[in-house]
């Protein structure tokens, strides 16, 4: 230890982003990390470099985002909301209609990056503040079935706009990565074709990783910097116990409003980059599975944190590639292994039609679920077992160790 | 409604009576099962606090109960032989009701028992959770193929002069009284009157001798019954023409709007609820319908009920009969 590191001699340096050198250079460290990892220069972790792995911690990325969104509005703010999936959905449609191509079937302008992913922030801010004086008037369980109502309205909404969604099951494309100027042939950059980049051999998916991180590390100094300014404050003053702040004199329904149009703006961009992602998603992929997700996202990394949330996203995204592996390794045991290991994991899992086992490797064999249905039952079980067992999430299992070792070798 | 009536006075004559009159009476019954669905919901949050989003995982299971035990084991009817088909459905269809509201206190204890006192947003995410598992097993259970109950209405009508209705259309409505009056009943009896305390005072009714977590699982286990019975019927012929099958579970999430038109805490409101929303749907269904009303899309009496609910949550923000509350600083 170089000196105090918890002795603050001024207001300014308690307030700081990172108030501990400890912090700091772990932050530094954590960030180096995640930008060296499509490299595969990092012993251990050099598998992250494959482009299946790219494509998760991509996709970590994009949830990432959003979910700092909800934690603006449900871990500051304390609104809790169902309806974050609407708002991604806003996002990605502004998205596909200002970048998208120019059909004949479809709405599109076709205009660049720089364009439609502020805009796509932008109009799901809108919309969010539009639809926050009705929310304001309702609290608690009845905010929970509005926005859970705004799912499905938004829902029907994107079915029967075929011109803006491609319609219902059919989906439409959505504008890419590539960095443009205005509507040129051969863009500037783009971030999802392999090769040379600034004079390094990388594949697309490394590209496009790289350029999701950037925007994550912008939207993670945006979340946390917020907690530490007079908005951020009012939000967690509302979340403790929103009479007491307005009777000190925060504007309850002034700052909800913000806190949803905020949230939303994260959202937005969430789903903008979501769509540019994947390429081509339909209307009914916005559904309240997807806002489940980020609630859960939320309550598995540790509600009210920016830490937790960043932990949730990697923890939920990256879970169902586990679970199938998982089931991979456990079917690959039961049918060529032997001894023990092979009959545990013929309990859990049947390869022949009549075979018991809870996981089935066949399609329409049984008993036994299928793969996504194993993983479904699993990320349920596991939300439970958070909830119960540790509600405080990855975050609070964190801070546990930390009080460990705090003041190891002694328990107190 | 207020749709339906402007229409009707609009086109007038025999056609518009029959119309109307099958949209009406087909609303009731569909209004019904929501009124089951919310009765139930309105349970067990009065009881622990606790909004159950798992209450169509609850229902669809409760039909595939009855699904099996009908037509795949045929489990109370073997034995009595001797009974008509109607009562041997109804013996098995009664049998699923009790294990499912046996499901719903394995789920009290398991799950929702440990969640009493933790913030809002964990006990809704644990009925989601709760709604994921049951839906991922009720899903696998059923199989690829939605399964029929075997009711013995099946796809029988009662032609009523101007509207033809459904038997299974019917005996909705007979169950869903005789339930109103069975719940209408328990609350005047020894634990009916204990649980009544429990939501009104849980601290000052433990003083008195009331056991809390015996009121907790009683209104999951009576809450899941009722679950029950609306999946069941929810699964019969007007509603759905295959039986139960994996999208059944979320028509519980349209019992959602009910409760909060009602108001969270009200039983009177939850059924009242029950049935604005199920003719509303059925109204929208009928008259929004047509290729001048095209420009909806599809699925439009879907999302109704949440427009309904929306529109009521603008003029009264704690639903019609729910008591507002109290806030202290």
């Amino acid at each position: 230890m170089r000196d105090r590191p918890r002795l603050f001699v001024t207001y300014s340096s308690e307030m700081s982003l990172l108030p501990t050198w400890t912090q700091k250079t772990a932050a530094l460290i954590f960030l180096a990390v995640l930008a060296l990892v499509p490299f595969g220069v990092i012993p251990g972790l050099g598998f992250l470099s494959d482009n299946d792995w790219m494509k998760i911690l991509s996709r970590v990325a994009i949830f990432a985002i959003g979910a700092l969104g909800l934690h603006i509005l449900s871990g500051l703010a304390g609104q809790v909301s169902l309806g974050h999936a609407f708002f991604v959905a806003v996002g990605a449609y502004t998205a596909a209609v200002l970048g998208g191509e120019t059909g004949t079937s479809h709405w599109g302008l076709g205009l660049p990056i720089w364009i439609w992913l502020p805009a796509a922030g932008a109009v799901a801010a809108a919309i969010g503040a539009l639809i926050a004086p009705t929310a304001v008037r309702v609290r608690g369980i009845y905010l929970a079935i509005v926005t859970l109502g705004l799912v499905f309205i938004g829902e029907w909404i994107f079915r029967s706009l075929p011109s803006l969604t491609g319609g219902a099951q059919a989906g439409r494309k959505f504008p890419g990565f590539e960095i443009r100027l205005w509507k040129e042939e051969v863009p500037l950059l783009d971030p999802t074709a392999d090769g040379s980049w600034f004079g390094v051999e990388m594949t697309g998916e490394a590209k496009t990783y790289l350029l999701l991180l950037v925007l994550v590390v912008l939207a993670v100094v945006v979340a946390k910097n917020l907690q530490r300014t007079r908005v951020g404050r009012a939000f967690m003053s509302i979340r403790d116990r929103d009479i007491a702040a307005e009777v000190m004199g925060v504007a309850d329904a002034r700052y909800k409003l913000m806190a949803f149009a905020l949230s939303s703006a994260f959202a937005g961009v969430s789903g903008a980059v979501l769509g540019a992602f994947v390429g081509r998603l339909v209307p009914e992929g916005f559904s309240l599975i997807l806002s489940v997700e980020f609630v859960a996202i939320l309550l598995i990394g540790g509600i009210g944190t920016v830490t937790g949330t960043l932990l949730g996203a990697a923890f939920v995204v990256i879970l169902p590639r586990l679970v199938q592996d998982f089931t991979g390794l456990l079917a690959s045991t039961a049918e060529t292994g032997s001894g023990i290991p092979a009959s545990i994991a013929g309990v859990f899992v049947s390869t022949s039609n009549g075979d018991f086992g809870i996981v089935s490797t066949l399609p329409g064999t049984s008993p036994g679920l299928n793969i996504a249905q194993f993983n479904l039952l699993l990320y349920g079980l596991l939300l439970i077992g958070f909830l119960i067992f540790e509600p405080l999430g990855l975050y609070g299992i964190w801070i546990r160790i930390r009080n460990y070792w705090k003041s190891w070798p002694f328990t107190y | 409604m207020i749709f339906g009536i402007l229409t009707f006075a609009q086109a007038g004559g025999q056609d518009a009576v029959e119309k109307f009159a099958n949209a009406t009476s087909s609303g009731i019954a569909l209004g019904a099962i929501y009124a089951l669905l919310a009765l139930g919901l309105v349970l067990i949050y009065k009881a622990t606090q606790v909004l159950n989003f798992a209450h169509g995982a609850i229902a669809a299971l409760g039909a595939f109960f009855a699904a099996y035990l009908a037509t795949v084991i045929n489990f109370p009817g073997r034995y009595v032989t001797f009974a008509p088909t109607t009562v041997q459905w109804i013996l098995s269809a009664l049998v699923a009701v009790v294990i499912t509201a046996a499901v719903g206190l394995l789920l009290e204890r398991l799950a929702i028992r440990p969640m009493i006192g933790e913030p809002l947003f964990s006990v809704v995410m644990i009925t989601i959770a709760l709604d994921i598992v049951i839906r991922t097993i009720t899903n696998d259970l059923i199989g690829a193929n939605p399964r029929p109950l075997g009711d013995p209405w099946g796809a029988d009508v009662i032609d009523l002069g101007p509207a033809v209705i459904a038997k299974s259309e019917v005996a909705t409505v007979i169950v869903t009284i005789i339930c109103l009056v069975g719940i209408a009943l328990f609350f005047r009896s020894r634990y009916g009157i204990a649980m009544r305390a429990t939501a009104f005072d849980q601290e000052a009714a433990m003083a008195q001798g009331i056991s809390a977590g015996r009121i907790f699982a009683m209104a999951w286990a009576i809450g899941a019954g009722l679950a029950a019975i609306a999946g069941i019927f929810s699964s019969l012929f007007p509603r759905s023409s295959v039986g139960v099958g994996t999208t059944t579970a979320f028509f519980a999430f349209r019992a959602l709007p009910a409760i909060v038109i009602g108001g969270l805490d009200s039983i009177t409101g939850a059924v009242l609820g029950g049935f604005i929303v199920g003719l509303a749907e059925s109204y929208a269904g009928t008259y929004l319908a047509g290729p001048s009303w095209s420009f909806l899309g599809l699925g439009f009496s879907g999302v109704m009920p949440y427009i309904v609910m929306l529109i009521v949550l603008l003029v009264r923000p704690y639903g019609l009969f729910g008591t507002e509350e109290i806030r202290r600083v």
